[in-house]
């Protein structure tokens, strides 16, 4: 009974270990964090893209305008910035995930809560 | 006695008649960017008068003030040009005048408007009583004749506005007290090659030198509005990114920037530093170090201190600078996302917006206690009708 209860625990122990190394960030991001995402995304991104993403010293980035353009492409420049230009690199502020949420809300178009 | 009523209801109204007549000369502007309102503040009382809604998107949205300091001219990201009544608390008048703008400025004699846009690149002028068009001055460049983002519209002595093309690498004047004899238009003066990007512009609070900061470059650009035969000339080679070319999450604003009877403070680009410079010989003699990339670098009137807040993910402090040992003296925390400070006209208080945390806060410039905290929805920009004097602003 005591063996098979440590072994029981190993094994989950085990899982634990291998889900997280897997796993190595969450599965969804919570809604505090959307919540900041969106924030930062109509508030940041937006002093250059506009708060409607219809641009300023930025190019538009409504669902319209990136119609046409590769997610490949925006998911690279967020990450990595687009060099001779402003755009920084957020990949040092914001996880590979958080840079996917924000790629897959601008092609559906931002939301204000 | 239904009479007596109604004589005792003509008399309050009638004082409350007298007690509204006011002046504009402790008053200001507090945009609320998010949902497209604005508050007017009293800078004596310390409180909001009235809130002033569809102005449209207001990110980046900057004021001007008519010379009698009674309407304010709100500058949209939407194109919106607003003309804000501030003593009745009502839009005299909304146009919109172009896609995308970023910013104005007003003449030296109050009767023009301009506004700088993105989309389509150019500048317009409207009257600045009845907002009517008055000149589109595209700003055109290069051999397929490309419109140019501009940005840095300030106005100059002289009848004149000057500006910066962002795509083109120009400064242009257009002088409105001289009529081009071909055009019938504002004579338009050309600075070509001024360098890579110029990002925003200023004029010093005297109105001769122009300069803009450049991005895809080091170094500023300067125009003496004095002579501007000689002109465009590099000043600080060394300002800007550098070989790093460090990201930056924030345009820094030049606007504000802060100039002391011998110094200048300007936002290093990129860097966590304030940049001091001799503004006798435009040369760098100090860099200050700073909590995070500063945005705003902002003098208080009387030169004695410098007070700066931050880019994104560092804007929730404001740092003092102590002009005579050049070195920090406070640091504050006002809230997340400082977006922008307004000093009262003499300086013993300034007023500090704080986006996220959904407040102004005013403080004591001597103590650095706060004094009172005024709820906004997404505050950014703050602007006094002491602006409606000064040159550039």
């Amino acid at each position: 009974m005591y063996l098979k209860f440590n072994y029981t625990m190993m094994l989950l122990i085990f899982y634990a270990l291998f889900c997280n190394t897997v796993n190595a960030q969450p599965e969804t991001l919570s809604k505090l964090r959307i919540t900041e995402l969106t924030d930062l995304l109509l508030q940041d991104c937006g002093s250059c893209h506009g708060m409607t993403m219809k641009g300023g010293l930025g190019p538009a980035l409504t669902p319209q305008a990136l119609k046409n353009r590769s997610r490949e492409v925006i998911r690279l420049t967020i990450s990595n910035g687009r060099p001779g230009t402003p755009m920084p690199p957020w990949n040092k502020i914001l996880t590979k995930q958080e840079i996917n949420w924000i790629v897959n809300t601008l092609y559906e178009g931002v939301k204000d809560e | 006695m239904n009479r007596f009523k109604s004589l005792l209801l003509i008399s309050v109204l009638l004082l409350n008649g007298c007690n509204s007549l006011r002046g504009t000369g402790d008053l200001g502007v507090v945009i609320e960017r998010a949902s497209g309102s604005v508050q007017v503040v009293d800078t004596t009382k310390r409180v909001s008068l009235a809130k002033i809604n569809g102005l449209g998107d207001l990110s980046h949205a900057s004021v001007v003030y008519s010379r009698d300091a009674r309407y304010a001219y709100v500058f949209g990201r939407d194109g919106g040009l607003t003309k804000v009544d501030i003593l009745t608390g009502e839009i005299s008048k909304r146009i919109i005048q172009s896609g995308n703008s970023i910013g104005g400025a007003i003449s030296q004699d109050g009767k023009l408007v301009a506004v700088s846009n993105y989309t389509p690149g150019g500048v317009k002028v409207f009257d600045a009583g009845t907002l009517e068009l008055v000149e589109n001055i595209p700003a055109v460049y290069g051999k397929s004749n490309q419109q140019s983002k501009v940005v840095g519209l300030v106005d100059a002595p002289g009848q004149r506005f000057v500006f910066s093309l962002y795509d083109a690498g120009e400064i242009w004047i257009a002088d409105f007290s001289t009529v081009d004899n071909k055009t019938g238009k504002a004579k338009i003066t050309r600075f070509k090659n001024i360098g890579k990007q110029p990002y925003d512009g200023l004029i010093t609070p005297d109105g001769r030198y122009y300069i803009a900061g450049l991005f895809g470059e080091d170094g500023l650009a300067i125009l003496d509005l004095w002579h501007p035969e000689k002109g465009v000339k590099r000043i600080l080679a060394d300002y800007g990114r550098g070989d790093k070319k460090m990201p930056v999450y924030k345009m820094p604003h030049l606007e504000g920037w802060a100039m002391t009877e011998d110094y200048a403070f300007f936002p290093a680009v990129g860097r966590n530093e304030v940049l001091v410079m001799n503004r006798h010989n435009w040369k760098q003699i100090k860099k200050i170090p700073v909590h995070g990339q500063p945005v705003f670098v902002m003098a208080r009137p009387d030169g004695r201190q410098v007070w700066v807040n931050f880019a994104y993910p560092r804007n929730d402090t404001v740092q003092v600078i102590d002009t005579e040992k050049l070195a920090i003296i406070k640091t504050l925390k006002p809230g997340k996302a400082v977006l922008h400070m307004e000093f009262t006209p003499r300086g013993e208080q300034v007023w500090v917006s704080a986006r996220d945390a959904g407040k102004v806060t005013v403080y004591d410039t001597e103590n650095f206690n706060s004094i009172t905290t005024l709820p906004m929805a997404k505050p950014s920009g703050i602007f006094f009708t002491n602006r409606a004097h000064r040159i550039g602003l």
